[in-house]
């Protein structure tokens, strides 16, 4: 708005309640956030706040391959059920040797940096089926996720016999991935916030700077002149899956550890919680745009409020209600910015 | 024709599509160094040809030959790598990204060597200034798409092709959007393009351009080729007589309607809440044919949306025989005597799989009920068969699905369709765009017989004789605003260009 000043009353109010509604989600938050604190008032003290972070690391690599779905102007709903799948495989590679009822009794625990990449090729599968199905048959990413993700969690279900697994090794939990960087006062900042960050920094290098990042965008934007131009659509779409993918699996990684063992709920409903931080992050459902700054925020606040209700002792139960609201609240605050008004 | 000069050769090209022969040994041979132009009616292969030579469709037979040697593309990315380039009049674009993002879409130059996929921002941004700079385009690379302008994205679309050094490049309907000033510069970087060696395939209606932009024309009609010209040694009659395959004496029917005195609706001051219409104000009389002039996006379709209450008014006053109106939404406009016919026939008038009686009744439901509540076939179908007479609508039954049917005939169904809520002010928006013209005639005296009948009409269109042929008085808009009114009777086409670039 160049001349602001300008306006006319009536004008300057509408200008001024657009604004709003263009930041509203943001602006709702934080106001929640204030009221927490007002309530409890050890919400912004240092644990607190490096707990929410930590939590922000931990769901932070899932939001990013949920993002490059959506700015391909799709979805997908297999993150959580492959985060549960590879979190079962990590947690039954590394598990303690000796440890009582030991799933894969005859295993030592092989180099971590194997099981990372393993976890990680895994998800990559899933999401080379879901770019192979979505960019060669034209399937709705809808659709082809939500079988990937009955199909993942059918097969987590069968191989673990929906066995419990816990007795991790600890060169995997306490000496790795929850190995202790340094502390804040008396709280510590775990290794995966390093690892989140190391991962955040890939990724925003492959969107910004590579060849692929620019494709990605650009089919979002526009698949059609992506072809013309020679775009290699097809693979475009299955690399941004599979990328996705390789996220997924790494998040199933680090949750065996931080959770110390896998169970059968683990991931659950993790790639809607993913796709709300997402959509909070400005990163629109119309295809073609998106910040990784954006995406970091969205799961920031995210995590803000579910921190915040935990502290204000809502139940689990309404927890749910809550994050439906946002995630709708979200979509239509976005949507407002792309329909064209008549 | 000598040889050597010959850059593209197309011959004997034929295109079969389910029932339709699209191309009947179609040919077309461009010399170095010119511009050379394609036309023909909608339909008359135009598009079929040119997909043909990028790939997009393969050719059932036929050989096409760039300098002397044969090729058959088998997608737009390969052409465009032989240098054959193509401006589609729909640009397609990646609106969310920036300038030098689309121009080099598919190809980034990448940092040092190149052997890593990294993009180097800085290679690209130089490409394209350069580009820029060659053909005097004042546009900044990193400026995001979906914020300029379509005759700036289109001047970057032709960048694009220069960018590829191609040596064919197609310019498909170029000017639709263009204002004078950007149809001058366009025709410099043609000149400019023609001087370097290239061969331009430039595709328009417009007769007025073509005879001046180009060396040669060549005429389709029906998938066949018909004849290859100088310009210069060709008329405008002569044009349409080989395009139309017969004398066309009249292309419009006498204007016999009476303009009666009395106002049938009053416009005061009427200025749009979300696009760029402002205070428009006129008066409409009954019986009336109102044309409205303007190049595109001058406010013309916002003005019949802003009346029918489809879009949005900021402010502004309505009144019909004298009396205030709302017209706040199409059901309420609807009530009170309008009918919209909107400008994009597949997009917003048929519904393309629903059949020609479902199509006809859609808008007058409630007068076809018994018993308040249950919809009467009989009735459906007696007003259906009403519209199907009066409109002389060509069809095998009432249950054919809409989409099967010629353009021209789609538009009678939905005209069919209006006059069955009994409107008394009909808004039409190019309702003879994508016609042949044959047809046209057809709709040029259907709105005749219906300003006869005392009816009041309003019609957008973008070419100007039609205006001229038709209405008895032209609103001009431009910029937004209304810039002017002229009688059709006296007035001239420059006089209506000169109004439409006053505020544009």
């Amino acid at each position: 708005m160049q001349n602001f000043k300008a306006l006319s009353n009536k004008d300057k109010g509408r200008y001024i309640a657009n604004w709003m509604l263009d930041h509203a989600m943001i602006i709702i938050i934080i106001l929640m956030a204030i009221y927490v604190q007002s309530q409890k008032p050890a919400f912004f003290k240092i644990p607190s706040l490096v707990n929410i972070l930590s939590l922000t690391a931990v769901r932070l690599p899932m939001a990013l391959g949920v993002a490059g779905c959506i700015i391909l102007a799709g979805t997908d709903l297999s993150g959580g059920r492959v985060a549960g799948l590879t979190a079962f495989i990590s947690a039954i590679l590394l598990q303690k040797a000796g440890a009582s009822g030991k799933f894969l009794p005859n295993l030592t625990p092989p180099n971590l940096l194997l099981v990372i990449l393993a976890v990680m090729a895994i998800g990559a599968i899933v999401g080379l089926v879901n770019g192979f199905c979505m960019g060669k048959f034209k399937l709705h990413p809808f659709i082809v996720t939500l079988a990937t993700q009955m199909i993942t969690y059918g097969v987590y279900l069968t191989v673990s016999g929906s066995k419990q697994i816990s007795s991790l090794d600890t060169s995997y939990t306490t000496s790795f991935v929850t190995k202790s960087l340094f502390k804040i006062g008396p709280t510590s900042v775990p290794m995966y916030v390093l690892l989140a960050i190391i991962l955040t920094a890939i990724v925003w290098f492959i969107w910004n700077k590579t060849t692929f990042g620019k494709n990605m965008f650009a089919v979002g934007s526009n698949e059609e002149a992506a072809r013309v131009s020679g775009v290699n659509v097809l693979l475009t779409i299955v690399g941004v899956f599979m990328m996705a993918g390789a996220l997924y699996g790494y998040t199933g990684f680090v949750e065996a550890a931080r959770l110390g063992g896998s169970t059968a709920t683990l991931g659950l409903n993790y790639e809607s919680d993913a796709i709300a931080a997402v959509v909070i992050g400005g990163v629109s459902f119309v295809g073609g745009t998106g910040k990784i700054s954006g995406v970091i925020l969205g799961v920031f606040m995210m995590q803000l409020i579910m921190s915040g209700m935990t502290f204000l002792g809502i139940s689990g139960n309404v927890t749910y209600i809550i994050k439906g609201a946002v995630i709708l609240v979200a979509c239509i605050l976005d949507m407002r910015k792309y329909m064209v008004k008549k | 024709m000598a040889e050597q000069n010959i850059l593209l050769r197309m011959e004997g090209i034929c295109k079969t599509f389910p029932g339709v022969k699209a191309l009947d040994n179609a040919q077309l041979t461009v010399r170095k160094g010119t511009v050379h132009a394609l036309m023909g009616e909608n339909g008359a292969g135009k598009s079929t040809l040119m997909k043909c030579l990028f790939g997009i469709y393969s050719k059932d037979a036929g050989h096409i030959y760039l300098d002397g040697k044969e090729i058959n593309f088998k997608n737009s990315r390969e052409a465009l790598d032989n240098g054959v380039a193509m401006v589609h009049q729909e640009l397609n674009q990646a609106l969310k990204r920036n300038v030098m993002d689309n121009i080099w879409l598919g190809r980034y130059p990448k940092m040092g060597s190149g052997k890593l996929p990294v993009v180097s921002e800085k290679k690209m941004y130089d490409a394209t200034m350069k580009v820029f700079d060659e053909l005097g385009v004042k546009v900044n690379p990193k400026t995001v798409m979906s914020t300029m302008p379509v005759s700036q994205r289109q001047m970057v679309e032709i960048a694009k092709a220069v960018s590829f050094n191609s040596k064919i490049i197609v310019l498909d309907e170029p000017t639709s959007s263009l204002t004078e000033t950007e149809v001058e510069h366009l025709f410099e970087i043609i000149n400019m393009l023609r001087d370097r060696g290239c061969g331009i395939i430039y595709i328009s209606h417009k007769m007025e351009e073509i005879l001046r932009i180009s060396d040669d024309v060549t005429i389709m009609r029906d998938g066949q080729y018909i004849a290859t010209r100088a310009a210069k040694d060709l008329t405008m009659d002569e044009i349409i007589r080989l395009m139309v395959g017969r004398e066309l004496t009249n292309r419009f029917p006498p204007k016999d309607n009476v303009v009666s005195n009395e106002n049938i609706m009053e416009v005061q001051g009427i200025t749009a809440m979300y696009s760029h219409l402002k205070d428009v104000s006129f008066s409409l009389k009954k019986g009336e044919i109102l044309g409205v002039a303007g190049l595109d996006s001058s406010g013309r379709t916002e003005l019949l949306e802003n009346i029918f209450g489809y879009a949005t008014r900021k402010s502004g006053k309505l009144f019909k025989n004298g009396k205030p109106i709302g017209n706040k939404t199409s059901r309420e406009s609807i009530q009170n005597g309008f009918a919209l016919l909107t400008e994009e026939r597949r997009a917003t008038g048929i519904f393309g799989i629903l059949n020609i009686q479902e199509n006809t009744v859609i808008s007058s439901l409630k007068k076809y009920l018994n018993y308040g509540f249950v919809l009467s076939n009989k009735k459906m179908a007696e007003k259906t068969k009403w519209s199907i007479d009066a409109m002389h609508i060509k069809t095998p039954s009432q249950k054919t699905k809409i989409r099967s049917l010629s353009g021209g005939n789609q538009q009678k169904v939905i005209l069919g369709r209006w006059l069955l809520t009994q409107p008394d002010i009909l808004l039409l928006d190019e309702p003879t765009r994508g016609i042949d013209v044959g047809a046209k005639y057809e709709i040029y005296q259907l709105i005749l017989d219906l300003a006869k009948q005392g009816k009041s009409v309003i019609m957008v269109s973008s070419e100007m004789p039609e205006l001229l042929g038709v209405c008895n008085r032209i609103l001009v808009m431009s910029g937004g605003r209304l810039a002017g009114e002229v009688n059709a009777d006296t007035a001239t086409q420059e006089e209506i260009m000169t109004l439409a670039a006053k505020y544009a």
